[in-house]
């Protein structure tokens, strides 16, 4: 599984966690389900920085960085430190 | 410069100091301990740095922080302008910290009570100046929430009211005018509300989550009464119940034994990471 599978992962089950009666697709925008909001985003940017260990910058802590757990993904994988390859 | 002093670190004096501060004033945020106020600081900081997320404005933490001094002890707001306290809902403790402020802030001074349900009338009571003394109920969170409860006491003056407006127009607040009845128009239906749905969940009749779906669900409402219950603080909910039952003395307002029970144990909502949701916001 790559790294960005894996955030997609475990992104999905600390949702799915919390909402067990969601069924969320990867490019589901979560907000409108009509059940999470902007609260959860919070806690969603929490669970983000901790898990993966890192610090989300001000300018990226924008809803539509959160709306869908691809676009979480995305933003783990911008502000992980890369790897160098050999 | 008006200088605004908040009393009391909690979930409210927390939005009402980050709320001023981002409304330029100058702000004294007093507690009890070092350590809560420590807490408040880092809350306050973040929630600046989340507040775009949560469709405020961009906010500058340094900034905001820039305007906010912090002290232990009511002391420190001897030349305060106005005060707003938000201390526990519960009268013993009210009363001590009304008694403390009535003797060190100036005769001028406007008393703001920031409460959900305890009457304005008995806490102006307290001090001996009446009429400079008057409600405001705050929503949660504050600088989210556009519109606030006024109310003056028996004996509040008009002119403490029309500058309890101001400032509360300077905070980007509409207020609206409530007369002194315990629990105000708000929190005498949301109570009771947040209550039986707590007797619900109980008596096994539906789980918190399919009380919450009927209210989003059937009704529109963005959130449902136990999640709101988890936002306000389970243990303040049950103050606030147990406040109307005493002043009402009415049994439609018994507090829920699982209200109880939840707060015995520490599950208060989202302030303890656990109440009727649990949650992962310790950042």
């Amino acid at each position: 599984m790559s790294e960005y599978t894996t955030a997609q992962t475990q992104i999905l089950s600390f949702i799915e966690a919390r909402f067990p009666q969601a069924s969320i697709e990867t490019g589901q925008d979560i907000f409108s389900l009509g059940y999470i909001n902007s609260l959860f985003a919070m806690e969603l940017v929490m669970f983000i920085e901790k898990t993966f260990g890192l610090t989300i910058p001000n300018d990226e802590l924008r809803i539509d960085n959160f709306r869908t757990v691809e676009a979480m993904a995305d933003l783990v994988a911008r502000r992980s430190v890369p790897v160098s390859v050999d | 410069m008006t200088v605004v002093g908040v009393v009391g670190a909690g979930v409210m004096g927390i939005g009402v100091a980050h709320n001023l501060a981002q409304s330029g004033y100058e702000t004294v945020l007093v507690d009890i301990d070092e350590q809560i106020l420590t807490d408040a600081k880092a809350a306050i900081s973040r929630n600046c740095r989340l507040s775009r997320l949560m469709g405020g404005p961009a906010l500058d933490p340094d900034e905001i922080l820039g305007r906010i001094t912090t002290a232990v002890g009511v002391e420190a707001l001897a030349k305060a302008d106005f005060v707003i306290e938000n201390v526990t809902e519960n009268w013993d403790i009210k009363r001590e910290v009304h008694a403390e402020l009535d003797r060190v802030l100036s005769p001028e001074a406007v008393v703001i009570v920031n409460t959900s349900a305890i009457p304005i009338t008995r806490v102006a009571a307290v001090g001996s100046h009446p009429e400079r003394v008057v409600g405001v109920h705050f929503m949660n969170p504050v600088p989210a929430k556009p519109v606030v409860e006024l109310i003056p006491g028996f004996h509040t003056a008009q002119e403490t009211v029309e500058v309890t407006r101001q400032l509360l127009s300077g905070m980007g607040k509409k207020a609206v005018d409530v007369k002194d009845a315990s629990g105000f128009v708000s929190n005498r239906v949301l109570m009771l509300t947040v209550n039986e749905a707590a007797y619900l969940v109980h008596e096994g009749v539906a789980t918190a989550e399919s009380v919450d779906e009927v209210f989003r669900g059937c009704f529109g409402h963005p959130m449902g009464p136990l999640e709101t219950a988890d936002l306000i603080g389970v243990d303040t909910i049950l103050y606030s119940v147990e406040v109307l039952y005493e002043h009402y003395a009415d049994s439609k307002y018994r507090p829920c034994p699982l209200l109880k029970q939840m707060t015995d144990a520490g599950l208060h909502g989202r302030k303890t990471g656990r109440g009727f949701y649990t949650y992962d916001n310790k950042g």
